[in-house]
């Protein structure tokens, strides 16, 4: 028996009902449509987050303060003024691994140019911060030690904060803005960033001198961050133990408990959200793929409801010189034809509901080529398999007695 | 007589239905020659489906010989069989068995899409053919929902045909159909018989149908009783002509 033939037969049985069979196959449809769907959604947030991750900078590695946690419960506020000026110091002098080390501290504030004003933020560093952090100075320039030295009224202007304070055609560059009521001359504008993955606008910043920030508006000694590059990305975790041990050896603590401080690096971070989104991701599989086996079962319902519907077709079918395995082969052809249709219409729905959700929702999507090749192995795979009861009892009917039967 | 196409040897055939045995055939002797039309007759109940189905290859006697064309039957399995059926085996039904919501050609084509030695154009051809010699070939494209019994087992017939069969074997194949389309299916089978020297095998329960064959079998609990040559033998399409004809029976036959 040529499969040619076996599939024509298949096709014209299915064709002869064609309401049903594209019921059976909705079932599929939407199983396969939200798998696609859903991969694509939770990849396209993993990516995202990755893309993240070298705009921000692969290898930075950066150190907050932490208050003590035992046992889970918070032990006092007094971690949070644990960072000196003097661990940046020691991290740049004697932390191999790291190339730029630079403090951060930030005032949050109205900035305020003639009648215009905006609530930002302000970010006082050295002159390495920006390099840490993947800023760059689009025009004008960066302050220089002397004026960190000097505690400098100046800072640069994210395009933000320069779009909503200053009318238009005014060039930021010279003017003289007020922060919390201190004047502060524009020296340069920051080159647009855009937002995070977090949806933060990275370009609603003011940037200055982290003496200017400590001093004139904070009025403190200590510092909220330490901001740094490790050499490399791979070098990040060898970075990571050697601050570690600075800071520890600095704050005079011996147990890992006692630390007041946290030194985490971008990687690591990404690695967790990414992990999150992992999880996420599969639990959305997971319940898509339930839909799918759904969409299976009914495919075997049909498919055993029409094996007895269309007993005296067998019997006829044998009676002409159909062989068991000819019966066999064209039920499990309408099964595998069925579910393999379903996944390709909904491969296409798929990938019409991610773009749609994509481009409506603003959220990231990814359409993996491997989902899509996956889903349809796993419909030819479904039709098989579920296909196969069905049509195994109706290669083992009997001529005679499916042609009697009623 | 090398010409024997059935053969059949002290045939039994019992059936089990819980702790009962049926013996629906008892110790059957036959031998029909090729170009033989014969009719099996007998009361219901007799065995004559039974011996139909055993000679159709539907179904395996419980004892006894049987050859079709020379081959012993008891050697086969169920595949070889199914090509057997395929290939030398022709059935008209009673019910005509037409596949639903396909075509009289589509139909016609079947038994073809079991032998792969066909292919695709010779077996539109062949089908095309087939339903040529039932005259149907206006018909060809209906469905069987749009086709009168008459027409429909003409098409089950252009389906027997269609692969060129050594034997014809129809059970009650007119018992659907009324007086004069009866005649008809017979004078169809008949020009078969005389035309194209086909072999047909022809349960039925009437006397008349019967005398429009060569030979008659009857059957009785399971045993042959009585085996006869036809003397008198009508041509149904001389009975035809006697029939009486009203406007009711024309328009059913043309449209
Ligand atoms: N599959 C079966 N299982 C059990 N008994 C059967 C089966 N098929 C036939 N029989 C029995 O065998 C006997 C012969 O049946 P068969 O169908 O051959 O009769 P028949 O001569 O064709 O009758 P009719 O003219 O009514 O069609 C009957 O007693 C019937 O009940
Ligand atoms: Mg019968």
């Amino acid at each position: 028996m040529n499969y040619i033939n076996l599939a024509k037969i298949a096709k014209n049985a299915l064709l002869r009902n064609k309401f049903r069979a594209f019921l059976t196959m909705l079932g599929i449809i939407i199983g396969v449509a939200s798998v696609i769907a859903m991969l694509a959604i939770g990849q396209g947030s993993k990516k995202s987050i990755q893309d993240q991750m070298s705009s921000m900078g692969s290898n930075l590695v950066f150190i907050m303060p932490g208050s003590q946690q035992r046992g889970g419960v918070m032990m006092g506020n007094s971690g949070t003024q644990s960072l000196k000026l003097a661990d940046a110091e020691a991290i740049r002098l004697q932390c191999p691994d790291v190339t730029a080390v630079s403090p951060e501290v930030r005032s949050n504030a109205q900035a305020v140019f003639g009648n215009q004003n905006w609530p930002t933020t302000m970010f006082g560093g050295n002159t390495f911060y920006l390099g840490i952090k993947k800023f760059e100075v689009e025009s004008g320039r960066l302050f220089t030690d002397k004026e960190i030295a000097g505690l400098a009224k100046v800072c640069l202007i994210g395009k933000t904060v320069a779009k909503n304070i200053f009318p238009k055609g005014t060039d930021p560059i010279g003017q003289t803005i007020r922060f919390k009521t201190v004047p502060m001359k524009v020296i340069g504008i920051l080159k647009e960033k855009g937002e995070n993955s977090f949806g933060q606008d990275q370009d609603d910043i003011l940037f200055a001198p982290y003496t200017t920030v400590q001093r004139r508006f904070l009025a403190i000694d200590y510092i909220t961050g330490i901001y740094t590059s490790a050499a490399s990305e791979a070098k990040t975790s060898a970075a990571i133990d050697e601050m570690t041990e600075v800071m520890r050896r600095q704050h005079k603590i011996s147990k890992p408990t006692d630390d007041d401080f946290r030194v985490m690096s971008q990687a690591e971070l990404v690695k967790t959200f990414t992990s999150i989104s992992d999880i996420l991701t599969a639990l959305l599989g997971v319940i898509s793929g339930i839909s799918l086996l759904v969409g299976g079962i009914g495919i075997m319902n049909i498919m055993y409801v029409s094996v007895t519907e269309r007993t005296r077709e067998i019997g006829l079918r044998m009676s002409i010189g159909g062989k068991g395995r000819d019966i066999l082969m064209q039920f499990l052809i309408e099964s595998t034809m069925l579910s393999v249709t379903g996944g390709v219409i909904g491969i296409l729905f798929g990938y019409l509901i991610s773009s749609l959700v994509g481009s409506l929702m603003g959220w990231p999507v990814v359409i993996m080529t491997n989902s899509v090749v996956l889903a349809f192995l796993v419909c030819s795979a479904i039709g098989i398999f579920f296909g196969w009861y069905p049509a195994k009892k109706a290669a083992n009917l009997n001529p005679i007695d499916a042609l009697r039967y009623e | 007589m090398n010409n024997i196409i059935i053969e059949v040897e002290n045939l039994k055939k019992d059936f089990y239905v819980g702790d009962v045995t049926v013996r629906a055939l008892k110790g059957i002797n036959l031998q029909i020659a090729k170009g033989e039309f014969v009719a099996i007759m007998g009361a219901s109940g007799s065995g004559k489906s039974t011996m139909l189905n055993i000679l159709g290859c539907l179904e395996k006697p419980s004892e006894g010989e049987y050859k079709l064309d020379g081959v012993s039957i008891s050697a086969l399995n169920k595949n070889e069989l199914a090509e057997l059926r395929n290939e030398k085996l022709g059935f008209v039904f009673q019910s005509y068995n037409l596949l639903s919501r396909t075509s009289a050609l589509e139909n016609v084509e079947l038994p073809l899409f079991y032998n792969s030695r066909v292919k695709a154009k010779e077996r539109k051809e062949r089908a095309i053919a087939a339903l040529e010699s039932v005259g149907l070939l206006d018909r060809m494209h209906h469905m069987p929902n749009q086709l009168s019994g008459g027409q429909q087992q003409r098409v089950a017939i252009a389906r027997s045909l269609v692969n060129d069969p050594v034997v014809i074997l129809a059970d009650e194949a007119t018992g659907n159909l009324d007086t004069r389309t009866s005649y008809e299916i017979m004078e169809l089978f008949q020009r078969l018989n005389s035309d194209r020297g086909k072999t047909i095998v022809f349960v039925t329960h009437e006397p008349d149908i019967a005398r429009l064959t060569s030979r008659n079998i009857i059957f009785r609990d399971g045993w042959v009783v009585r085996e006869e040559q036809v003397k008198d033998r009508t041509y149904a399409s001389e009975i035809i002509k006697l029939l009486p004809v009203d406007e009711l029976d024309v328009k059913i036959t043309k449209s």
